[in-house]
């Protein structure tokens, strides 16, 4: 054995354990080593690394974040994230660096590398990792000298790389990047945001053709040009142009030149296999392995990433290095002898130049019976395809938007069924109900995930003789809770009951407690003149009995109906709309000022503060509408409050109207083609706290930038085709629309010419909204219930003529509104706002 | 706790139809008045998550937590709805006056 006086520890250790050494010190070799250690790696060998950047080991897929800091910021230790493990590591770990030396040849027989410091290091298990180096295609004006790129001329692999390109760069105004696959894209990304102009120069008319197809590089393609970036594709280049010693332009080989003052090359990268070479170990286009991850020649030896040529393939991706450092670990340390890696499916997901991509398997079909789906919207960047063989999907592509490629991921690594129709694999379409059938469901799936209602208790309550949705939902509270699973609840119910959907009557009643629907519920109360909630009990329910489910929509009925005769019953309201806030987890309560249009003033917001700190609120607020939200609040102290706030109610625990979130419109907005924030204000002062069977969200937009989010509303307003003043755009009305538990985009009611128009059909869609919709039904259904055809009809068309007498009574609703606050600065009832649990410690919520 | 006795005040505290919260002794007491009549008092507490029963929608039968509508008997305490039950006093009126037996 050879003697290695220059390092005693090493002699020392190598008596009691094996001696592993690691060229190669990138991503592969310290995952390798990673991998080793947690196989208890550590106690078998002693670790020696030898890695020829003096640095400890980083992760490259970050480079191109290096490239995009500020100029000549140095890169040191403690920034963590781009080194996977400072030096720190190795030194708990009992590792044996070696930055900055390397290894120029194996001795096989003798079993020792040596290292370019004139070392001899001693091995019982080699691993290379050598990885890779980027490829300089042979030009005119490349080098300076044998070794040495002329000044301007980068490659883009290493820290070193990275640094020195952004030390040169500062003063520089152009770039030509040579190459258009990832890498390059990257540098190109990292270069401009330095402020240069820069030119992508790529042989074929594919930008990233290792992954992309045609049609998605164009997609790709015209989202750069759209950033800046210029491209000049089918192109070669000839020759490297120098003034002085340094980089001044680049000649294409059809003669024209492109004036530079940097050059990157990223034309392909080259596995380092010089070493493996000089000693002997088979090698083609990187060193070939068996399926452990050895060379082929010497079962000491073992190699690992992009230097490694497994049956034919070599990979340049992380992902597959991953698999090959297990297998790796498994076999080095005996952790499973067996181990055997049988290559990679690709499917990597990356940021090109801020865009989105994300790819797997193959790129196009191979046979004419592969399916493929393609879905192209140029106009915003999109382009999606996806590949399938035999029920299977064997490759994917998604630019722009990729955010179904977990769920392709998921199909594409287990080979799982696909939906019958394909396009499913690219949208969301309805309900999660129509993607699987109900009864192929397992029984341990979660149907209700507000209370943790799984399909089996679901199905056991149907065994136990429960014979309708409801009262499977009743027994189980699926359903209970946001009620988005209501119709995979009926779906499921459905299904264990022999697939004979048992009508259960109750479902069309207004409430359960009485067996009418809304309308001949609120014929007999117009007929009878029933004024309070108790009459309507004693009246219409049987035997006369109240229903506690029932008395909060009764309430809102009957206060939308007789505006001026209502019998205020207090125990018919629900906790909220007695007291007028939200109440919490811990018995306390949200208060919600109003702030119409979400438009505020120093003034107030100082009042806020100062009430706030007065009272000790535990948690001050944004609300997702647009206000302030106080949190924690007593129900004794609402009042003292709500005198302090001085601000009227902004409903925000009500089935009611709530706000409507406005953008800055004309006011400020340099795009803005209507006044969206004066008729946010005006909407919202003339609805405000007008109830109804469920909350109404709105929003108004000045552009069709649609930055209140007016589409998901229940009902959103857009300014489009505006003049200057903006008072003469017409509106955009979106009805039906939600982005809560349901996502749905409204549909559009009506497009109209000026704001009192606006004013008018949006009051009118709220009024029949409060007299048709069930209780608690959101816009969100009943627009589609109505149907969008019957709805333009009776609202704008006035089909029935009813258009006046809606417009009517949503005045008299208007003209009767008190604000609740001011009202009950005086107990409505006795213990109005009494604890509710004295003296006792409330489940407490942490205040931040 | 048995045999703890208290006397509340006017019974008229609690509104018709609506609940209050008492201390009865160390225990907090949510007292019922229904429309339908008779008082009602159950353990203030949910014992699903903690929620004021006493700011509860009644009717004639039960009690609905605020927080996440498990409904109680005013009876007897017995949750229809999953969740534990909840412990049930005596409830009654003397000379216009709220009284409330714990046990």
């Amino acid at each position: 054995m050879t003697q290695t006086a220059e390092r005693p520890d090493l002699e020392q250790s190598g008596s009691t354990k094996r001696r592993l050494v690691v060229v190669g010190n990138g991503m592969s070799g310290a995952r390798a080593i990673e991998e080793i250690l947690a196989r208890g790696g550590g106690e078998q060998f002693s670790i020696t690394v030898f890695g020829d950047e003096p640095y400890g080991n980083y992760n490259r897929i970050l480079l191109s974040e290096v490239l995009a800091n500020p100029v000549g910021e140095t890169v040191d230790d403690d920034e963590g994230e781009l080194f996977l493990n400072p030096r720190a590591w190795y030194d708990e770990n009992g590792i044996d660096l070696h930055a900055g030396v390397r290894i120029v040849r194996i001795d096989r027989h003798a079993r020792v590398v040596l290292g370019d410091d004139g070392s001899v290091t001693p091995y019982d298990v080699l691993v290379l990792a050598t990885g890779s180096r980027s490829f300089f295609p042979p030009m005119e004006g490349m080098w300076k000298t044998d070794t040495e790129l002329t000044p301007g001329v980068f490659g883009f692999r290493s820290l070193d790389d990275a640094q020195a390109m952004l030390k040169y760069v500062r003063g520089k105004s152009s770039a030509v990047v040579i190459g258009g696959g990832l890498l390059g894209l990257e540098a190109a990304a990292g270069l401009q945001a330095h402020g240069l102009a820069v030119h992508v120069v790529h042989p074929t008319e594919v930008l990233m053709n290792q992954q992309l197809e045609a049609e998605a590089s164009k997609v790709l393609r015209s989202k750069l040009e759209d950033m800046g970036m210029h491209m000049h594709l089918g192109v070669k280049t000839s020759e490297i142009l120098t003034e002085s010693g340094r980089v001044s332009g680049v000649r294409f080989t059809d003669g024209s030149t492109l004036d530079c003052d940097t050059v990157v090359v990223t034309a392909g990268i080259r596995p380092n296999i010089g070493l493996a070479m000089v000693s002997g170990l088979e090698t083609q286009r990187a060193i070939v392995v068996d399926d452990r991850m050895r060379s082929v020649d010497d079962d000491a030896i073992f190699v690992v990433g992009e230097c490694a040529q497994h049956r034919g393939e070599v990979y340049g991706v992380v992902g597959p290095l991953w698999e090959q450092a297990g297998v790796l670990a498994d076999v080095v340390t005996g952790a499973n002898p067996d181990a055997e890696y049988h290559g990679s499916r690709l499917a990597t997901k990356l940021k090109v130049a801020g865009v989105d991509v994300a790819q797997m398997g193959v790129k196009t079909p191979e046979r004419s019976s592969d399916e493929f789906v393609q879905f192209s919207e140029t106009g915003r960047g999109v382009y999606q395809t996806v590949v399938i063989r035999d029920g299977t999907l064997i490759g994917a592509t998604l630019v722009g938007d990729i955010s179904k490629a977990a769920a392709l991921t998921q199909a594409f690594d287990s080979r799982s069924a696909l939906p019958e129709e394909r396009v499913k694999l690219l949208f969301d379409l309805g309900s999660a109900g129509d993607d699987t059938s109900a009864a192929d469901l397992p029984d341990d799936t979660q149907i209700c995930n507000c209370n943790g209602v799984s399909k089996g208790d679901l199905v056991a309550c149907v065994h136990d003789g429960a014979e309708t949705v409801s009262a499977c939902m009743a027994a189980t509270r699926a359903g209970k809770g946001c009620g988005s699973c209501k119709g995979l609840v009926k779906e499921v119910v459905e299904a264990a009951l022999g697939g004979e959907g048992a009508e259960d009557p109750a479902d069309s009643y207004y409430v359960p407690g009485i067996p009418l629907d809304k309308p001949t519920l609120m014929a007999e109360i117009r007929a009878r003149g029933l004024t309070s909630v108790s009459s309507v009990f004693a009246e219409l329910a049987p035997d006369g009995t109240e229903h506690v489910g029932s008395k909060m929509g009764l309430t809102a009925l009957l206060r939308m109906m007789w505006p001026d005769d209502f019998v205020d019953e207090r125990d018919g309201r629900f906790i909220n709309d007695r007291v007028h806030a939200n109440i919490q987890r811990d018995g306390t309560f949200s208060v919600v000022p109003r702030m119409s249009g979400g438009v505020t003033s120093p003034e107030q917001l100082r009042r806020i503060a100062d009430v706030a700190e007065k009272h000790d609120i535990p948690m001050v607020k944004l609300t997702g509408g647009q206000r302030i939200d106080l949190l924690g609040v007593p129900k004794e102290k609402l009042q003292e409050v709500w005198a302090d706030l001085d601000m009227p109610s902004g409903w925000a625990y009500g089935k009611s109207f709530r706000t409507v979130k406005t953008c800055v419109g004309t006011d400020f907005c340099r795009f803005g083609l209507g006044d969206s924030t004066q008729l946010g204000i005006d909407i919202e002062e003339r609805c405000k706290g007008i109830e109804g069977p469920a909350k109404m969200k709105l929003a108004v937009s000045g552009c069709p930038r649609n930055c209140a989010e007016s589409m998901v509303k229940d009902v959103g307003l857009v300014a489009v085709g505006g003049q200057e003043d903006g008072r003469h755009c017409q509106w955009q009305i979106y009805v039906g629309g939600a982005a809560g538990a349901t996502i749905r985009k409204g549909d559009v009611l009506a497009t109209v010419d000026s704001h009192e128009e606006a004013m008018t059909i949006t009051g009118r869609f709220l009024q029949y909204y409060r007299e048709n919709a069930n209780w608690l039904e959101r816009t969100y259904d009943f627009v589609p219930r109505m149907g969008l055809d019957h709805l333009i009809g009776v609202i704008v068309d006035d089909t029935e003529g009813i258009a006046a007498e809606l417009d009517a009574r949503m005045q008299e609703a208007v003209d009767r509104y008190v604000d609740p606050w001011a009202a009950d600065q005086t107990e409505s009832t006795p213990g109005q706002f009494h604890d509710a649990l004295p003296l006792v410690p409330l489940p407490q919520v942490p205040v931040r | 706790m048995s045999g703890v006795e208290a006397r509340l005040g006017p019974v008229d505290q609690v509104p018709l139809g609506e609940g209050r919260a008492f201390l009865v002794g160390d225990e907090p007491v949510a007292v019922f008045r229904p429309r339908g009549g008779g008082l009602y008092a159950l353990r203030a507490i949910c014992p699903h998550r903690g929620g004021p029963l006493a700011d509860g929608l009644t009717d004639d039968e039960v009690v609905m937590c605020p927080l996440h509508n498990h409904q109680f008997s005013l009876a007897d305490g017995s949750c229809g709805t999953g969740a534990d039950g909840v412990a049930a006093y005596t409830a009654s009126e003397e000379d216009g006056e709220l009284v409330v037996r714990l046990g």
